[in-house]
């Protein structure tokens, strides 16, 4: 009878000894393999008495345990040893650029206008849109501008082509998105709020103008809608637009044909630094133009003037856009350098919300 | 419109200082858009006394004065001829910036000596263009302040000047008057009274005056006018000039002098003619067809029936309304005068003007409208004015036609006041207010003023009321919600796809563009449009000449100009409008997208390659899944000229063409001058159809738990033949089974050509069997396959590849 003891100490150190996957596959060949000394002792049972079987036997099955748990342990030591050893030899340069993704950009045209038609929208203000080629009727006469008015001279209109023989007024390239306002109010009725984003024209470039620009109007008809009720819209919409804690705007009485009473809105401001602080300091910015709406465009949007009443207002999208994001020059948002876009662009995912804020 | 303060308190007895009235000019609408005050220029000089004055050692036209000043003496060098011992002049110390030199003075050596300071002409000041000699004052201490000095012996010198922005609405404001009346009604003093003492006539005028009856009506209402004989038409007085130059006007004569006093002052422009060239009455009468007239401002203008004029016996005098003629004008040995005050029609005198674009004070106020009832009173005054400068004696007053009855009343509802403005502002103030602008009452019923043409309605009373009460008192109220609790979406579906598509256009990677919405004609033309119909009448710039018919002009010429910048990679994309007539509504919204150059800068990966259609056709795909278009489409060629005959392609619903894209025109990218390879996609955003239905419920998923199968094939076929009608015929072999075919690999051109046959290519796909109830067993696989190779052989005329 060999001494098992003895005999578990020297395969566990062979097993111990064995420096790598195929010496140690040749260690459990040779201890628990078919014809391993392990499994020749197992046969040698056989010819044992009942009672020395059960005690031989369960110390045999305890040694081929104990010698096939020190094989895994010692598999999976040289397993990681060698894929340590492999690791080492693994390496890249982690510097070199990415593939790349392309990146695009939105324009501060859309970005902004998204901007405003959120605020607006929480507000209860939808959308409207209209035709960029008037007629000069929607364009002026619905709008409180008969030919002759002086204010036609003044907005620089662009006109169409009339062929020979077409002797109707010349249609314009809007001058304003005013004309919106009148097709809202034919179409929806009172009551009503929109607000009228979109390209209007008028001849003019030099340093601050281009002959194309970008416009929001509103406009807010109800039974009892104010001019007091303008100003807070106003303030709301600067506050929230701004992105600052507290605005303060002016009123100061203007002319426009289409609202009476008129105002000019300015907004305070500081420049000082040359950069643009809104609500704080001692300048006044003039931002946009509003009014209650004439009656006389009340009657030309199918709305009658003695039932309903309301306010209107207006402002440059780009202009807007300039002083939020600063950015100093009007023409060069038509330009489409890519240096341009990329700078004052906004990335894909800037949705402007309410909830999460316009800007990041 | 400008005015000096002294003029101003002409009309307003006030206390006011120049900047309290500005800041109410422009809070009452009258906008002032600048402010110059010469005491704020002048306020650091102070005078001094020349004690003593010694050639300079070193120039002959140079003195060295030691002079008194309220800090001690100083010594300067002076160059004026006047400079002497014992004068009392201007002194500016070094620190001090000299306005008319554009100088702040320092402490200087001039040829040796110092010179602590400037004793100023009266140009270095800026006070008039005398610079002959320093300013020598007759009385003064050492010490006081210039300023103080000219307040109380030469206030003019330092009288401010306005500049005011007039709205088209207040033809009353183009006179200093109607300025000093809103300031009145504001509560900035009180309007003084205006004194019209009518000049008795003696004797006849000597010339008729009549109005055409075709103009009576409208043109010309009223006509009146007088003779003044042996006038002296010298130059005017120096307060005269002073006024008329400070508001940029250049002085002439007395007689012109005082129609521009008038025409600022009262906003009554007049006219005088020369009498001793003036043959016959004066008939105000159309023009004929063909007269010519020489104008004061040295042109000669070629007339027409719907222009006015004033006329002798020899022709036009004078442009109505407008401008005077050369003959008739007044001059220097003029002796005899007819001076004019007549009402003219503004939108005769608007139109007339427009067609002559002919611009002047007149024609600026008559076309706004100035006060009719005020035209004999304004006659009466210019009357006395031009005796009491140039002598003479006045005729009786001539006349044809009448002042137009302009009398009409509005209600004033106070209540609606506060309702439409939310101010408070109580019924009796409003009424005072509305007087205090020369409103009348009867009852509740207000009557405008004669000279305030633009109120014509309830709504003019409320913006009356509201201006002079001011409206930077008002306070905002909060406008309450359409709806209580959370708002409604506002944006249609349209609109909403709109934005998602825009976002997705830049996320994958294109940079939005604005361009302008009308181009170059052949621009234009290259692009399917450029016709009459979109043609711009009076474009800015030979650039801008027709309404655009694609998107793709303006972001060719984008690229052009920034491949010109060395920018060579482009991925450009806009979303607006593009114009398919000239009529309102005929205008629809696209993307377009153009890729220009490589994919990706050069990396150690190999990223970069050329653009390609598939590039194009991929954006365009997941622009097109982003706005919700079915993922089966068609493709067709029936292109538009600017793409590439053999290389894009339209995607559609049948008829209905979703999108383009493909190569552009390579004779397009020359004439653009955009360095190939530049590829695109254009996407007509409102083709794309809107679910019929809205609903938020999903279609249950139908996830097999049957393992799919894919089987390849490959085929020959000709290489014209396209790929899509190879999956179209794959995929109808079993509809039930086959839940997808996909193209996995083309093998195509002179390699394929030699392996497979001349014009051979081979397109290799893979069929996804997707088991629905139980495993397929080889056999129903196979004949699947079969089916395939079948369906696809037939539609083709392809060949499984061996």
């Amino acid at each position: 009878m060999t001494d098992l003891a003895t005999l578990r100490t020297a395969w566990l150190d062979r097993v111990a000894d064995a420096a790598d996957p195929a010496a140690l596959e040749e260690v459990r060949l040779a201890a628990l393999g078919k014809k391993g000394e392990v499994a020749l002792m197992m046969r040698e049972l056989g010819r044992m008495t009942p009672e020395e079987r059960q005690t031989r036997g369960a110390e045999l099955n305890r040694l081929k345990d104990e010698i096939d748990a020190a094989l895994r342990a010692r598999r999976l030591a040289l397993e990681d040893a060698a894929l340590d050893a492999r690791l080492k030899g693994e390496w890249l340069d982690v510097t070199l650029p990415a593939r790349p993704r392309p990146r695009g950009t939105i324009h501060p045209v859309s970005q902004v206008t998204e901007e405003v038609t959120a605020i607006f929208a929480d507000m209860g203000f939808s959308v409207a849109e209209g035709p960029q080629v008037e007629s000069d009727w929607f364009n002026f006469d619905a709008l409180n501008i008969p030919p002759e008015h002086p204010a036609r001279q003044e907005h620089d209109t662009f006109f169409m082509a009339r062929a020979e023989g077409d002797d109707r007024p010349p249609h314009v390239l809007r001058t304003h998105t005013s004309p919106v306002q009148i097709r809202a109010m034919q179409e929806l009725g009172a009551p009503l709020r929109v607000i009228c984003p979109g390209r209007v024209y008028r001849m003019d470039m030099d340093q601050t103008h281009t002959p194309m620009f970008h416009q929001v109007e509103g406009l807010a008809i109800g039974r009892d809608i104010s001019m007091a009720n303008l100003k807070w819209t106003l303030e709301e919409f600067c506050r929230a637009f701004f992105e600052v804690e507290e605005v303060e705007l002016r009123f100061r009485a203007s002319h426009f044909p289409f609202t009476e009473p008129s105002a000019e809105v300015d907004i305070r401001c500081d420049w000082s630094g040359g950069q643009l602080k809104i609500g704080v300091g001692e300048s006044w910015l003039e931002i946009l133009g509003s009014g209650m709406v004439h009656p006389k465009v009340l009657e030309a949007g199918g709305v009658d003037p003695s039932q309903w009443q309301g306010f209107a207002f207006g402002m440059g999208i780009d202009r807007i856009a300039m002083l939020k994001y600063g950015i100093p020059d009007l023409r060069a948002f038509f330009e489409s350098d890519l240096r341009w876009l990329r700078h004052y662009g906004f990335a894909a995912g800037d949705v402007p919300s309410i909830e999460g804020g316009l800007s990041r | 419109m400008k005015l000096t303060l002294s003029w101003l308190r002409d009309h307003l007895d006030t206390t006011a200082t120049v900047e309290e009235i500005a800041a109410a000019l422009t809070d009452l609408g009258l906008e002032v858009e600048s402010l110059s005050d010469p005491a704020a220029r002048l306020a650091s000089f102070t005078l001094a006394r020349v004690t003593h004055a010694e050639q300079h050692p070193d120039a002959d036209r140079l003195r060295v004065l030691r002079v008194e000043t309220n800090d001690g003496e100083k010594q300067i060098v002076c160059g004026a001829p006047n400079a002497r011992a014992g004068l009392v002049g201007v002194l500016a110390k070094p620190g001090d910036y000299v306005p008319g030199i554009d100088t702040t003075l320092g402490v200087g050596k001039i040829r040796g000596v110092e010179s602590r300071g400037m004793m100023a002409s009266e140009r270095e000041l800026e006070l008039s263009d005398e610079h002959a000699g320093i300013i020598e004052l007759p009385s003064g201490e050492v010490g006081q302040r210039f300023v103080d000095w000219l307040a109380e012996n030469a206030p003019e010198k330092i009288d401010p000047v306005i500049e005011i922005k007039i709205t088209p609405n207040r033809p009353d404001a183009l006179g200093i008057r109607g300025i000093a009346r809103d300031l009145a009604a504001r509560g900035l003093g009180t309007l003084t009274p205006l004194e019209i003492e009518p000049v008795p006539g003696e004797g006849p005028a000597g010339i008729g005056v009549t109005i055409d009856p075709s103009l009576k009506d409208k043109g010309c209402p009223l006509f009146a006018g007088r003779v003044i004989r042996g006038v002296t038409n010298g130059p005017s007085p120096d307060w005269l000039q002073r006024r008329l130059t400070a508001i940029g006007l250049r002085p002439i004569s007395a007689l012109v002098d005082i129609t521009n006093f008038f025409t600022y002052a009262l906003n009554r422009p007049l006219h005088v003619f020369d009498m001793a060239k003036v043959q016959g009455d004066l008939v105000i009468r159309p023009a004929r067809q063909g007269e010519t007239l020489l104008a004061l401002d040295g042109k000669t203008y070629t007339l027409r029936p719907e222009h006015m004029v004033i006329a002798a016996d020899s022709g036009p005098e004078s442009l109505a309304g407008i401008m005077g003629g050369e003959e008739s004008g007044v001059t220097g040995e003029t002796t005899d005068v007819f001076l004019e005050s007549a009402y003219w029609d503004p939108i005769t005198i608007a139109a007339t003007g427009r067609a002559l674009r002919i611009h002047s004070d007149a024609r600026y106020r008559f076309e706004r409208g100035v006060d009719p009832a005020f035209t004999l009173p304004g006659l009466e005054l210019a009357t006395r004015m031009i005796l009491d400068l140039c002598g003479g004696t006045a005729s009786e007053v001539v006349m044809d036609g009448a002042v137009p009855d302009t009398r009409r009343a509005y209600r004033l509802d106070p209540a609606r006041f506060v309702n439409l403005v939310g101010m408070d502002i109580p019924p009796e103030r409003q009424r005072e207010t509305l007087e205090a602008l020369g409103f009348t009452f009867e009852g509740d019923m207000a009557s405008p003023p004669s000279w305030r043409p633009d109120v014509q309605g309830e709504a003019d009373l409320i913006e009356e009321v509201a201006r002079i009460a001011s409206l930077t008192k008002l306070q905002g109220q909060p406008l309450s919600r359409p709806r209580p609790g959370v708002p409604q979406p506002v944006l249609t579906p349209q609109q909403q796809r709109e934005g998602a598509a825009r976002r997705m256009a830049a996320a994958l990677g294109y940079n939005e563009c604005v361009t302008y919405s009308f181009i170059d004609r052949e621009s234009a033309r290259r692009f399917g449009g450029g016709g009459d119909a979109v043609r711009l009448e009076n474009p800015i710039s030979s650039e801008m000449t027709h309404l655009r018919p694609d998107l793709l002009p303006g972001l060719l010429a984008a690229a052009a100009r920034n491949q010109a910048r060395g920018a060579a990679d482009l991925a450009l994309f806009e979303l607006g409008p593009v114009f398919t007539g000239g009529e309102p509504g005929e205008q629809r919204v696209a993307l377009s997208g153009l890729l220009v150059g490589g994919t990706a800068p050069r990396d150690p990966w190999g990223s970069r390659r050329q653009v390609d259609i598939y590039d194009a056709k991929a954006d365009a795909e997941a622009i097109l899944a982003t706005l919700g278009a079915p993922a089966k489409v068609q493709i067709d060629r029936k292109l538009d000229g600017w793409w590439h005959p053999g290389r894009a392609g339209n995607i559609a619903l049948g008829p209905n063409r979703l999108a383009t894209f493909g190569e552009l025109h390579p004779r397009v990218l020359r004439e653009m001058e955009v360095k190939g390879p530049a590829v695109a996609f254009t996407i007509h955003l409102a083709a794309v159809p809107l679910p019929k239905t809205r609903s938020t419920t999903r279609p249950a998923l139908n996830a097999s738990a049957l393992q799919a199968v894919e089987r390849d094939f490959a085929f020959v076929v000709d290489e014209r033949v396209e790929a899509l009608s190879l999956v179209r015929a794959a995929e109808g072999a079993d509809k039930q089974l086959i839940e997808s075919v996909r193209v996995f690999d083309q093998f195509a051109g002179e390699k394929a050509a030699a392996q497979m046959g001349a014009g051979k290519k081979s397109l290799a796909i893979t069929a996804r069997l997707q088991p629905k109830d139980r495993t397929l067993t080889d056999a129903e696989i196979e004949a699947v396959s079969t089916k395939i190779v079948e369906k696809v052989t037939k539609a083709t005329g392809g060949t499984l590849r061996q």
